[in-house]
């Protein structure tokens, strides 16, 4: 059986990377152990959960599930690219550290990426449209009650 | 290959580096010196582990002056971390910020059993606070004689030793001199007074939560080492099944380091993840399984568990002022959004495991009887995982990544459980079913009742019994399991009512059920306080008592009756529209740990099949308080979880195999049905910490039930709530 290894050239957080890895590796793979970018999560790897989400042009996208291939050339963004280049917080995780928004943080990464995403689409969303942009996000740890609350301060705040 | 130096991590792996730091590989950076740190080496620890009665087992004190706490308890996503931060400082007048903290490690830290049953608070907290306090007392002898001094003229503040007339300090670094505290603890050690507490009873932020909402790595799933393999294991199909052959052109994949074969224990290692990934898919279509055991065809869990498990007590003679009434609950799984996952490095014939186990030390020993290596040398470094709701597949992961390390030795190997191994093989909460009977007295309170359980295990932990790990049960010579050997273990709990009965007969019967079992939150204190609680409604409205008043009336515990007073002022004016209604449930934990009391108001459309837990409320009393928002935030994902598990869950199964095998065959509460929530802290400082992480959970599920009730009229008492509502 042959590797079927290509080169590609990725946009991550602003800067240019050119990896090595077969066209079809999910993108969090990558991400994960070729650039060290540990914010997005493996959760299921079947689009299912949003553990692994992050930002492609500014929407929400589930990682596990779209190949490096079809992410080349695109503006890929991932939780430890949100804050500003002196360090400083994007409001959205400075409202989740606020709100104390999370237990194990696992789902944390998909919870902030897609709060990003809605409030970049519509910066005053009401109850509604902010709980169908944490349709596909699952926490166990039950936060779901303070997430709403960090994304309203962050829109507030915006 | 070369034995793993944490420095040489350092100079090797450029952006890795960044993952180390949270770690602890680079102790003088400010992100080690806050939050939990874990510990990379394959070294053992130099000689042994000082006693627990020492200061030094708790406590150490780092070249910076900091304060670094070693705890035999794991971060669970509980908020352990920020806790044992806030009562060291407290005891050394020193900010939470500047006190590191290390979680269980064999080769590090006291052995502390395992987290679980909410005792972190309890007991490692408080082995903490009086570690800290008897450093304090050594470091203000030691100032006192550096200065000639009396002790009373000194007092501590920020890593330091102050003398109260001059501006004169010396930080603690300076005053040990390299040298830790290895003085005894006395038992009577007198504690900071409380009144005197600066960051214990406040909600103090998470020290690791920046972490989180950086992207930064901090869980076991993020874990890196150099030269380090990626493992895929290939579970049998269904329980008991054996292998019988695979194809072996799998070995030619590329990337594929090895192919372990252990009787029916299949893995395969990789050098990249992916390529573990795709050989794991190709062998779990290639290989040829026989068949296992059938599993049982059950309709309904009442009678199945009746069948099994044999007649209960007889009920409470009936008669006009009787009541009785049958309740169930299905098979629930943790559903840990992160998949467990380990790492593993064997070599010179020891062992090193990186874990989110509960337990390092008693997984050890259960290692240990797998591999047949000496407990010594094995090592076994707690690092944090995604949330742990009891005994979920990390004992088991950590079991099998040992198995592919020893078959590939030189090398660390991480294993990931993808989603299907976790939710096909995890052990579940055992289904139960619940019958209760009981008389009115003339005065209307009870008089007479009885009380029956039937289930299965509630804890089959590993404590050194090899069988208990799947991996063990499927090698070559495979250990066996054996059920029966540990009876109902937790199911019982909460079963005795806390109310005052004169004539209250409590009787529980084991069910060997067909699927794989163990601690789930709260064990059995879930279904039983289900149980109890809806009973309870359905008594006060035979008596015609408003349902919280009737509690009231049975409870002579001053305490409870607060958390249930107060709830009721805190929801009297919630607006309640048609379609609506209001529920509630109470529990003493364990009838031992916190008090909690839990309000839902939900939203009922039987024609539309609609039903919405709006929002929560919760009153709890978990005695002194160490972290108020840490409690209410507990607190307010146990409601939440409850409210999943209530409203629709349950692991489906057929005769073949588990049909739960992702989150769309076994989905759990989402964004447009989790209720808002409300938590109210009664915090007495004056009382002994109580475990609270898991009294929300059977109030919560009364709660709903019981608002289902008065929403729509139809009382559901065969759990999931939804498919009771609407099939
Ligand atoms: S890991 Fe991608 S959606 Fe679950
Ligand atoms: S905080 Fe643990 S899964 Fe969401």
């Amino acid at each position: 059986m042959q590797s079927t290894r290509e080169k590609l050239r990725l946009g991550v957080n602003g800067k240019t990377y050119t990896i090595e890895a077969d066209p079809d590796t999910p993108l969090l793979y990558v991400l994960r152990n070729q650039l060290g970018l540990y914010g997005p999560k493996y959760g299921c790897g079947l689009g299912q959960c949003g553990s692994c989400m992050v930002l492609i042009g500014g929407q929400a996208v589930m990682s596990c599930t779209l190949s490096v291939k079809a992410a080349e050339g695109k503006d890929i963004r991932t939780l430890s690219g949100l804050a500003g280049d002196d360090g400083t917080l994007h409001p959205v995780q400075q409202a989740f550290i606020d709100e104390q928004a999370a237990q194990c943080g696992y789902c944390t990464n998909g919870m902030i990426i897609a709060a990003v995403s809605l409030l970049k689409q519509n910066p005053q969303p009401n109850d509604e449209e902010t709980r169908l942009a944490f349709q596909n996000n699952l926490c166990r740890c039950g936060t779901q009650s303070r997430v709403l609350k960090a994304t309203r301060r962050a829109a507030e705040k915006t | 290959m070369q034995p793993i130096h944490r420095r040489q991590f350092l100079i090797t792996t450029g952006y890795l580096s960044i993952g180390f730091t949270l770690f602890g590989c680079s102790p003088s950076t400010e992100e080690a010196s806050a939050g939990s740190e874990g510990d990379f080496t394959l070294e053992s620890p130099a000689g042994p582990l000082p006693g627990p009665s020492q200061i030094d087992a708790w406590l150490q004190v780092l070249e910076d002056g900091t304060v670094r706490v070693l705890t035999g308890k794991m971060e669970l996503g509980q908020g352990l971390t920020v806790a044992i931060q806030q009562v060291a400082g407290e005891e050394l007048n020193t900010s939470p910020g500047r006190v590191s903290v290390v979680l269980a490690d064999t080769g590090r830290t006291p052995d502390e059993g395992i987290t679980a049953g909410s005792r972190s608070m309890e007991t490692s907290a408080m082995n903490v606070r009086r570690a800290a306090a008897a450093a304090r007392e050594r470091l203000l002898e030691m100032a006192a004689e550096a200065w000639g001094v009396e002790q009373n003229s000194l007092f501590l503040e920020e890593g330091h030793v102050k003398l109260r007339a001059k501006q004169e300090q010396l930080s603690f670094a300076d005053l040990l001199k390299g040298r830790q505290l290895s003085a005894g603890i006395p038992k009577d050690i007198s504690l900071k007074p409380k009144d005197q507490y600066q960051w214990v009873g406040r909600p103090v932020p998470h020290p690791d939560m920046e972490k989180m909402v950086r992207g930064e790595a901090l869980y076991i799933q993020d874990m890196r080492l150099p030269e380090m393999a990626h493992a895929r294991i290939v579970r049998p199909p269904v329980y008991g099944a054996r292998l019988e052959g695979w194809d072996k052109a799998v070995e030619q994949m590329p990337g594929v380091l090895k192919i372990v074969e252990n009787g029916s224990f299949l893995g395969v290692i990789a050098e990249e993840e992916y390529q573990a990934i795709k050989a794991q898919e190709a062998l779990q279509q290639r290989s040829q399984w026989g068949a296992g055991p059938e599993l049982p065809e059950v309709t309904s869990w009442p009678d199945y568990m009746l069948a099994q498990g044999g007649a209960g007590q007889k009920p409470v003679k009936e008669g006009e002022n009787t009541h009785h009434a049958v309740y169930s609950k299905p098979y629930v799984m943790h559903g840990s959004i992160g998949p467990s996952c380990a790492v593993a490095a064997f070599q010179d014939g020891r062992l090193h495991i990186w874990s989110h186990t509960q337990g390092v030390y008693p997984l050890r020993a259960t290692i240990s009887s797998m591999t047949g290596l000496a407990e010594e040398d094995i090592r076994i470094t707690g690092v944090r995982g995604s949330g742990c709701y009891g005994h979920n597949g990390a004992d088991d992961v950590g079991a099998d990544a040992a198995l592919l390390a020893m078959a590939f030795p030189g090398r660390p190997v991480r294993l990931q459980w993808q989603r299907q191994d976790e939710h096909l093989w995890e052990p579940y909460g055992s289904a139960m079913r619940m019958e209760l009977s009981a008389r009115l007295g003339p005065d209307g309170k009870i008089e007479q009742w009885a009380y029956d359980l039937w289930t299965d295990s509630h804890v089959n932990r590993p404590f050194g019994d090899a069988g208990k790990l799947i991996a063990a049960r499927y090698l070559a010579d495979p250990f066996p399991f054996d059920k029966t050997e540990s009876g109902i273990r937790g199911g019982a709990r909460n079963s005795e009512p806390y109310y005052k009965i004169p004539d209250a007969k409590v009787k529980s019967h084991y069910v060997e059920g067909p699927l794989r079992v163990s601690a789930l939150r709260s064990l059995g204190a879930y279904a039983n306080v289900f149980a109890i609680e809806s009973f309870m409604d359905e008594l006060a409205e035979k008596a015609g008592r408003d349902a919280l008043d009737f509690r009231i009336q049975h409870l002579d515990d001053e305490r409870a009756v607060e958390v249930i007073r107060e709830l009721k002022e805190l929801t009297k004016d919630v607006p309640v529209a048609s379609g609506e209604g209001m529920g509630y449930g109470f529990a003493r934990y364990k009838n031992t740990a916190s008090y909690c009391a839990v309000a839902a108001k939900v939203q009922v459309n039987l024609e539309e099949k609609v039903l919405r837990p709006i929002k929560m409320w919760a009153v709890i009393d978990a005695g002194e308080a160490i972290n108020t928002d840490g409690l209410k935030n507990q607190t307010e994902g146990g409601m939440i979880q409850a409210a999943s598990w209530t409203l629709m869950e349950e692991v489906r199964f057929n005769q073949r195999e588990i049909a739960s095998k992702d989150w769309r065959s076994y989905d759990i509460i989402r964004f447009d049905t989790a209720p808002e929530t409300e938590v109210v802290v009664v915090n007495r400082p004056e009382q002994p910490v109580l475990g609270a992480g898991e009294a929300a959970q059977g109030p919560s599920a009364a709660g709903i039930a019981n608002a289902v009730y008065a929403a729509c009229g139809k009382r559901v008492r065969e759990l999931p709530v939804k498919k009771g509502l609407f099939g």
